[in-house]
């Protein structure tokens, strides 16, 4: 069979390694979204003396370059520090699967974000933030650029449903233009949450809906 | 795999051309090879110019024309081209057009051409199993529209416009009616005696002729400007030394298609959408049950993406396409999805099966089992399925 994919992406796509789910992961991420067409979840359990990533898993709603990037970067993170795996790159994600058509790039990327975010996700649940920026109205709003509307299918920021941010002494309150009824009122607020509530300085997420 | 053992379910995008259609063609690359015009110079151009004509009364009567009224050219997207770029330089000042927002790329591109070039146009909404509104249209219209371009059917959702309402409104209002009719050449009827339509755009390469012919029927007494210059053939509309081999293979190839083998694929694509939609939960039928192309069936497979099910075919045999953008050049899902009020997931995961001569029932039967195994296994590691399980347990 003929394709533009490698024989390696052919077969991490084939028969992808680390699928699935852990629950209660010790870190999380969840990149992407189906408007730009791919999606990726991944999940992480850190030791915590030595800080290696003991099992890593991920899940994908994507194309077959997206599925082989997971499957690979999820192979090349497994064992290593966590600072070891911040440093992977996509260019070497790619070499490690005989490379990747240029106009798949941004399909893969995903993949590798979603490990570097489920790593910054761990650091921020166990106070590993070394760099300890007060959070800001400006931190929240590029948190929120990943919660998506559901009804679009691109985030909340793009489609103009945040309201308001303030942030005050380590309580953040958002304001949503939806109806507190809405359908999906209550996925976006868990979402939101979820999102910001392991930064380090933040002690409690309030979410409104004032539409 | 052996490519020779794949089964072709993309016969929309193109088909296999017929043994019988070739074999029309051969005479004229090395017994019959002088070109038409030379008639008054040699018996060969005789002989040839008489094939083309009479390819050409075989294509003019599959659509219910007169001989003259028939212009080859080298495909759909000439065609389209001729027609509305044809129109707008024989407008005689009028600025508008209409078109519908789900057109295929030749008739959606030309309008975009046009307004660059300081005409508007109207892309007219289509419902969510896209057909447009007649009274929509009537709307439209105004002392300034010169052409209203709708498809007979669509490329991808396979839906069949009600042309002849359409058509009736643009005698009405004395606006030229051009249908892109590629799809429907042959497995639709479609008589102008019949149905008040100006231009219709056809292609052999969806019934199993030759690639790079196409004809563009023009209603006589329609005005069209040229704009391929040189000599004077086709009626002096479209300049070119013809393409006889490919005239004669269209005329072929539409002389070999049956009502009973169009029956024959209406009953392959209506077992292959009720086993889908039956047999895998989560799949949305785009397009009508009924007014829809014999030959086409696309289904949305949610929360998984299309190229990757595309893959997963390949790998197993099938050959199908998807309107999911990871599958197209410019990265854009489906226009068609998107104009149906689909989101972007079902155009991601919408599929697109298209059948032709050489399909069978097996060949059905054979994809749907792949299928299921294929949609259960990349929805088992996708998020969004993830999300629908915990949201239906909660």
């Amino acid at each position: 069979m003929k394709s533009p994919y490698s024989e390696t992406v052919l077969e991490h796509f084939k028969h992808p390694h680390n699928i699935g789910k852990i629950e209660n992961a010790d870190g999380q991420a969840q990149e992407g979204s189906p408007a730009c067409g791919d999606m990726v979840a991944v999940y992480i359990n850190v030791d915590e003396k030595t800080n290696v990533i003991e099992d890593i898993k991920f899940e994908s709603y994507g194309c077959a370059s997206n599925i082989a990037t997971g499957s690979i970067i999820t192979e090349l993170a497994k064992g290593k520090t966590i600072e070891e795996a911040k440093k992977i790159t996509w260019k070497e994600a790619a070499d490690a699967l005989g490379g990747l058509p240029k106009i798949k790039a941004h399909c893969s990327v995903l993949a590798v974000e979603g490990l570097r975010c489920a790593i910054e996700n761990y650091e921020e649940k166990h106070g590993l933030v070394k760099d300890r920026k007060a959070t800001t109205m400006e931190i929240v709003r590029n948190r929120l650029k990943k919660v998506m509307n559901p009804m679009a299918g691109l985030d909340l920021v793009k489609t103009n449903l945040i309201e308001g941010i303030s942030v005050k002494d380590g309580k953040v309150k958002v304001s949503i233009s939806l109806p507190a009824d809405h359908q999906f009122a209550a996925s976006i607020k868990e979402e939101i949450i979820e999102k910001i509530e392991p930064l380090w300085d933040v002690t409690d997420v309030n979410v409104e809906f004032t539409g | 795999m052996n490519e020779m053992n794949q089964v072709y379910m993309d016969n929309s995008a193109a088909t296999r051309m017929d043994e019988r259609v070739l074999e029309a063609m051969t005479p004229y690359f090395f017994e019959k090879y002088a070109v038409a015009t030379s008639e008054f110079a040699y018996s060969q151009g005789i002989e040839v110019s008489e094939s083309l004509e009479a390819a050409r009364t075989v294509l003019a009567d599959a659509l219910g024309a007169a001989t003259e009224e028939f212009i080859f050219t080298s495909g759909d997207t000439e065609s389209s081209n001729m027609a509305i770029k044809g129109a707008a330089f024989a407008a005689k000042g009028k600025k508008h057009l209409i078109v519908s927002k789900i057109e295929d790329f030749p008739v959606l591109n030309s309008a975009k051409a046009l307004e660059k070039q300081g005409f508007t146009v109207t892309y007219l909404e289509v419902d969510g199993e896209g057909f447009i509104n007649p009274d929509k249209l009537k709307e439209a219209i105004t002392p300034d529209t010169f052409l209203v371009s709708i498809q007979h059917a669509n490329q991808e959702i396979g839906t069949i416009q009600d042309i002849e309402a359409i058509g009736t409104i643009c005698r009405e209002k004395k606006v030229l009616f051009h249908t892109d009719a590629t799809h429907t050449f042959g497995r639709v009827p479609l008589n102008v005696r019949e149905v008040p339509v100006d231009l219709i755009t056809v292609s052999a390469h969806t019934i199993h002729g030759p690639k790079g012919i196409g004809g563009l029927y023009v209603r006589k007494g329609t005005k069209l400007g040229k704009w391929m210059d040189g000599g004077f053939q086709e009626f002096d509309l479209r300049a070119g030394l013809e393409n006889i081999p490919g005239a004669v293979g269209f005329a072929e190839a539409i002389k070999l298609v049956t009502a009973e083998e169009n029956e024959t694929l209406r009953s392959i694509r209506d077992h292959l959408i009720e086993r889908i939609l039956k047999e895998i939960p989560d799949t949305t039928l785009n397009g009508h049950h009924e007014k829809r192309l014999p030959q086409n069936a696309n289904i949305s497979f949610h929360y998984i993406e299309g190229e990757s099910i595309t893959l997963h075919l390949d790998m197993h045999g099938y050959a199908v396409s998807t309107g999911s953008a990871c599958f197209s050049r410019s990265l854009e899902g489906s226009h068609v999805i998107f104009g149906i009020g689909g989101d972007h997931e079902r155009a991601h995961g919408s599929i697109r099966f298209t059948f032709g001569r050489y399909n069978t029932r097996e060949e059905v039967d054979g994809i749907v089992d792949v299928l299921k195994d294929i949609v259960r296994e990349l929805r088992s590691f996708s998020p969004l399925a993830r999300d629908k399980n915990r949201k239906e347990t909660e």
